[in-house]
């Protein structure tokens, strides 16, 4: 086949392109992960029963704000790393901010608690929970995440993935903070912030397999 | 910002709002510098600069169905760039060579050189179109063969316009697996 020809049948009725549908396609993802996310915790796990006490609203408000922030930084972020090229346009040291913020909070706040208490609000009651909930109810998000991105042409496959699996474990932290009874900033730190590098890395890995184009 | 990176640009973005000739004269355009730069690479790395054709041939696809995922507000040359080297490295992958030996290098590279000395690839057009599917060829063969209308191919395909626009976006994306796929 010659290029001239190829370049001919290409540029026959080439139609005009949607601008906005790498954006678009991505909350649309987002969104859909967000409520799967939700309605799995809702259902399955179900909401904490003392939700409108004073200390359970200002954790849910503090869980709910490290998972945000970390989702609002991933989405801007996989915006760019699904274009080509656009990897060149990241900055790891800003993604890491939400993660250092939560562990100088945490060191501070076990600072001031005398360490008999210490591995409680480092382990909680349910780390357990903590620790296979947030991946699995990750799996939908992530899903929709690459489907998205599948739609795009991201040229880093590796970063991109990670990125993918921040906002899924991040969306998932979101959803299952609603449930989760665990009020300490050490938990948090450990457990939300160690689940979504966990989700991080899986989607560093399957990147490369699900992302080529 | 060099005057090409500017005129391309603007073929880049008249091509967006669906100008054909504007789609043309720029597909024409990259694929010299394409075939300039697959040329010096595969070359630089001991291989047969034969294969640069069909390089050429899977970036201009790549950069046809991909061209949605253009930031007007970016410039253009690191968008090509990216997606030049992307198939670059793609292709030694599958034909096993070390991707290590691509080097870094700076985005301008894409566009240093023009080369205009027209070569045929190895995939062969009308063959790899009789393995898409009935909807898909006809879709695409009405409307990017033979120039007849969004209309006119429903009419002949027997399916709606909006189902011909699909099975067009479908069947080059198809084509393009087929052809990573051949090699």
């Amino acid at each position: 086949m010659k290029t001239d020809d190829l370049i001919a049948v290409l540029s026959t009725n080439p139609g005009p392109v949607d601008r906005s549908s790498v954006v678009r396609t991505l909350c649309v993802a987002l969104a859909v992960g967000s409520i799967v996310a939700l309605g799995i915790t809702l259902v399955g796990l179900g909401v904490r029963t003392d939700l409108m006490s004073a200390r359970a609203l200002i954790f849910l408000v503090v869980k709910l704000a490290f998972a945000v922030g970390i989702v609002s930084l991933a989405l801007i972020y996989l915006t760019r790393l699904a274009r080509p090229g656009g990897e060149r346009r990241i900055s790891v040291v800003l993604v890491a901010m939400p993660f250092g913020t939560i562990a100088v909070l945490s060191v501070i706040s076990l600072g001031f608690a005398p360490s008999a208490h210490w591995d409680k609000m480092v382990m909680g009651n349910e780390w357990l929970e903590c620790l296979l909930s947030i991946p699995i109810i990750a799996i939908v998000p992530f899903a929709a995440t690459i489907w998205a991105v599948r739609r795009a042409a991201p040229t880093n496959l590796v970063r991109t993935g990670a990125f993918a699996g921040l906002i899924s474990g991040s969306v998932s932290a979101m959803a299952y903070a609603l449930h989760c009874t665990d009020d300490s900033l050490p938990f948090v730190a450990v457990w939300y912030g160690g689940t979504i590098v966990l989700c991080t890395l899986a989607g560093a890995i399957l990147g490369p397999r699900l992302l080529r184009w | 910002m060099t005057t090409r990176e500017i005129e391309l640009k603007a073929l880049m973005l008249a091509s967006l709002d669906g100008d054909a000739a504007s789609h043309r004269a720029l597909l024409d355009r990259l694929s010299r510098r394409l075939r300039a730069y697959y040329k010096g690479k595969l070359a630089g790395i001991g291989r047969d600069a034969t294969e640069a054709e069909d390089l050429v041939q899977e970036a201009v696809l790549a950069i046809h169905i991909k061209r949605h995922t253009y930031d007007p507000a970016e410039p253009l040359t690191p968008w090509v760039h990216a997606i030049a080297r992307y198939k670059l490295i793609d292709f030694l992958r599958r034909s096993r060579a070390s991707i290590s030996d691509v080097p870094i290098e700076e985005a301008d590279t894409i566009m240093a050189h023009d080369d205009n000395v027209h070569a045929e690839s190895t995939y062969d057009l009308k063959r790899l179109m009789q393995r898409l599917p009935e909807k898909m060829r006809c879709s695409i063969e009405a409307v990017k063969l033979d120039g007849q209308s969004i209309a006119e191919a429903a009419d002949r395909c027997g399916i709606s316009e909006s189902g011909v626009k699909v099975n067009i976006h479908r069947g080059l994306k198809t084509l393009a697996a087929l052809i990573s796929r051949e090699m």
